[in-house]
């Protein structure tokens, strides 16, 4: 760290990161991933997609101190059921007199928690998939293109319906099942970015030198398809929260008493003429959410795509 | 003999779309020679480099290096025996990976240690100094991006370099450059060459016996000391020279 600690002051920083002769690979690295931040900062609305996703974060981490009441334990049935946004309660109550705003934030942790995991299941497995299928052609080629096929073929909602239904619902299955329907485009995408790169100079020099196919593709090919995945699955995120919010509305997702977003706008429809904040607060929510994702999946596609010059 | 290659055929495609690229063809290479390939586009010479690398389909003939006949699919020995320097090095270099992560590449395929030292070295060799180690082909010229493609194929000490229009890609005055690397790397290290050039000015800088292909076939074999003085035997070579000379006005013939 020597060398992180030799420049003094902003602007000798700046110099040490853009400087076209950097000593080490960590500052080639830094350099390059400063180079990308300051080309996604000068985009405001990527920004503000930033900065939704991570009020998002800091509210998920911080649910406990945010939160005005108890997510699930109402106040008094008789006097505090269906309030309007007031003081005590900010953004009103539920049937069950339970505070909205703090259910809102306590939610705010299954959102991410959904989006998270199936992010970190469906993405190396389409990753995976993708790039093993460009790279070798042939019988595995197809074989693995017609499996995605066959995925893709569901539509998305009704898929993750017939898992949970033979699972048994919850929000852990819930999300296994998105997870499970969302990992092919990624697949497709891997395969055709790949097909693009497999036969370039660059990949036959790497096979001369000896390289396993293994090698060729994690260390080679993946790299290269990661961006336009990234992309894909930020972008992707809006439709994740949509379909967890789905099946939480059909009753196959997250069970009461949890304040999944999505369950709490299939309970407030019986009164959304009368009391139409109990629905809207929730959805104003996904959708401030899914922006913030699809904002911030755009910034990322002129920042990272490797085809977008520098 | 470094490279022999006997009656060798290059088949691509079945029925209709068959398409025979290299009919017959046999070569023989001395150890330490530069040996030239030349032709037309499509005459089939860059398809013979990538048939000895094992990358085109082989239907007939036979292919030895040092005298073993070489192993399908080739074996780690071959790859640290046979290197390629390609035409374009804007394509040829993994454009998210520093001149570090290219050339510890081979190094680490082949468990070669000590590769900070064998890296610096292998810059040092092809003129060019520690600060260009840890930039990005992006950050490069086309000179540069190519000297860092010899550095990588000559970092495994192979003994045959095949070069593959190494510097058509490049300026004129970047292409004398890179061929007097090539030649000083050749005399310094006893390699084997084997240059593939449309170009019969760059083939006989670099090289004394060369080939000239045309559809597949094997035209004429003779040497540089020959076309310079502007003898050769077959009269598509000396269309060729006629080409590489270039338009002169009032010379071409009349064609009514």
């Amino acid at each position: 760290m020597a060398e992180l600690a030799a420049p003094s002051g902003k602007s000798s920083l700046r110099e040490w990161l853009t400087t076209s002769e950097p000593r080490s690979r960590a500052q080639a690295r830094l350099g390059n991933a400063y180079r990308s931040w300051v080309a996604f900062s000068r985009n405001p609305l990527a920004m503000f997609g930033l900065f939704i996703v991570l009020v998002l974060i800091i509210v998920a981490i911080f649910a406990d101190q945010l939160a005005t009441h108890s997510p699930t334990v109402g106040g008094d049935l008789r006097t505090e059921r269906l309030q309007p946004p007031s003081a005590a309660h900010w953004l009103g109550t539920d049937n069950q007199a339970r505070d909205i705003y703090s259910r809102l934030v306590h939610g705010s942790r299954l959102t991410l928690m959904v989006v998270m995991l199936v992010t970190v299941i469906a993405m190396p497995v389409g990753l995976l998939i993708g790039t093993v299928s460009g790279y070798m052609g042939g019988w595995i080629d197809a074989v693995l293109m017609r499996i995605t096929d066959i995925f893709l073929a569901f539509p998305r909602l009704i898929l993750a319906l017939a898992f949970v239904a033979a699972l048994g619902p919850g929000i852990v299955n819930a999300i296994i099942a998105i997870a499970i329907t969302s990992w092919p485009p990624y697949a497709r995408i891997a395969r055709a970015e790949t097909l693009t790169i497999r036969n370039s100079d660059f990949v036959v020099a790497v096979r001369l030198q000896g390289a396993s196919p293994f090698r060729i593709i994690t260390r080679h090919i993946m790299p290269l398809c990661v961006p336009s995945v990234i992309i894909r699955v930020t972008l992707d995120m809006a439709g994740i929260i949509l379909t967890a919010a789905g099946l939480g509305f059909l009753g196959l997702g997250a069970q009461p008493p949890t304040p999944e977003w999505g369950a709490m706008i299939a309970s407030g429809r019986q009164f959304i003429i009368d009391y139409w904040w109990v629905a809207t607060m929730p959805g104003i929510a996904i959708f401030v959410v899914s922006l913030g994702f699809n904002l911030l999946g755009d910034g990322l596609r002129d920042v990272l795509d490797p085809k977008a010059e520098k | 003999m470094m490279i022999d290659i006997r009656d060798l055929s290059i088949v691509f495609g079945t029925g209709r779309l068959r398409v025979e690229a290299v009919k017959n063809f046999s070569l023989e290479v001395e150890e330490g020679e530069a040996f030239g390939l030349v032709g037309e586009s499509g005459s089939g010479k860059s398809t013979v480099l990538r048939a000895i690398c094992g990358l085109a389909p082989v239907a007939r003939g036979s292919i030895a290096i040092a005298g073993a006949p070489v192993k399908t699919p080739r074996d780690q020995k071959f790859y640290a025996t046979v290197q390629m320097v390609f035409q374009d090095p804007y394509g040829s270099l993994h454009p998210r990976q520093t001149v570090d992560r290219i050339l510890s590449e081979p190094l680490s395929i082949h468990g070669l240690r000590d590769q900070d030292r064998r890296i610096v070295a292998a810059l040092e060799e092809v003129g060019l100094g520690p600060g260009y180690r840890f930039r990005y082909p992006h950050q490069l010229s086309g000179g540069q991006r190519q000297r860092v493609a010899i550095a990588r194929a000559l970092i495994l000490n192979p003994k045959v370099v095949l070069l593959d229009e190494p510097t058509s890609a490049l300026d004129a005055s970047v292409q004398a450059e890179i061929l007097n690397l090539l030649e000083r790397l050749r005399a310094e290290r006893g390699l084997t060459y084997v240059l593939v050039s449309h170009d019969l000015a760059v083939v006989t800088h670099l090289c004394r016996r060369l080939l000239v292909m045309r559809n597949g076939e094997m035209i004429e074999l003779t040497d540089a000391e020959t076309l310079r003085r502007g003898e050769p035997q077959s009269p598509y070579t000396r269309e060729l020279i006629q080409a590489t000379r270039g338009f002169r006005r009032g010379t071409a013939p009349a064609s009514t």
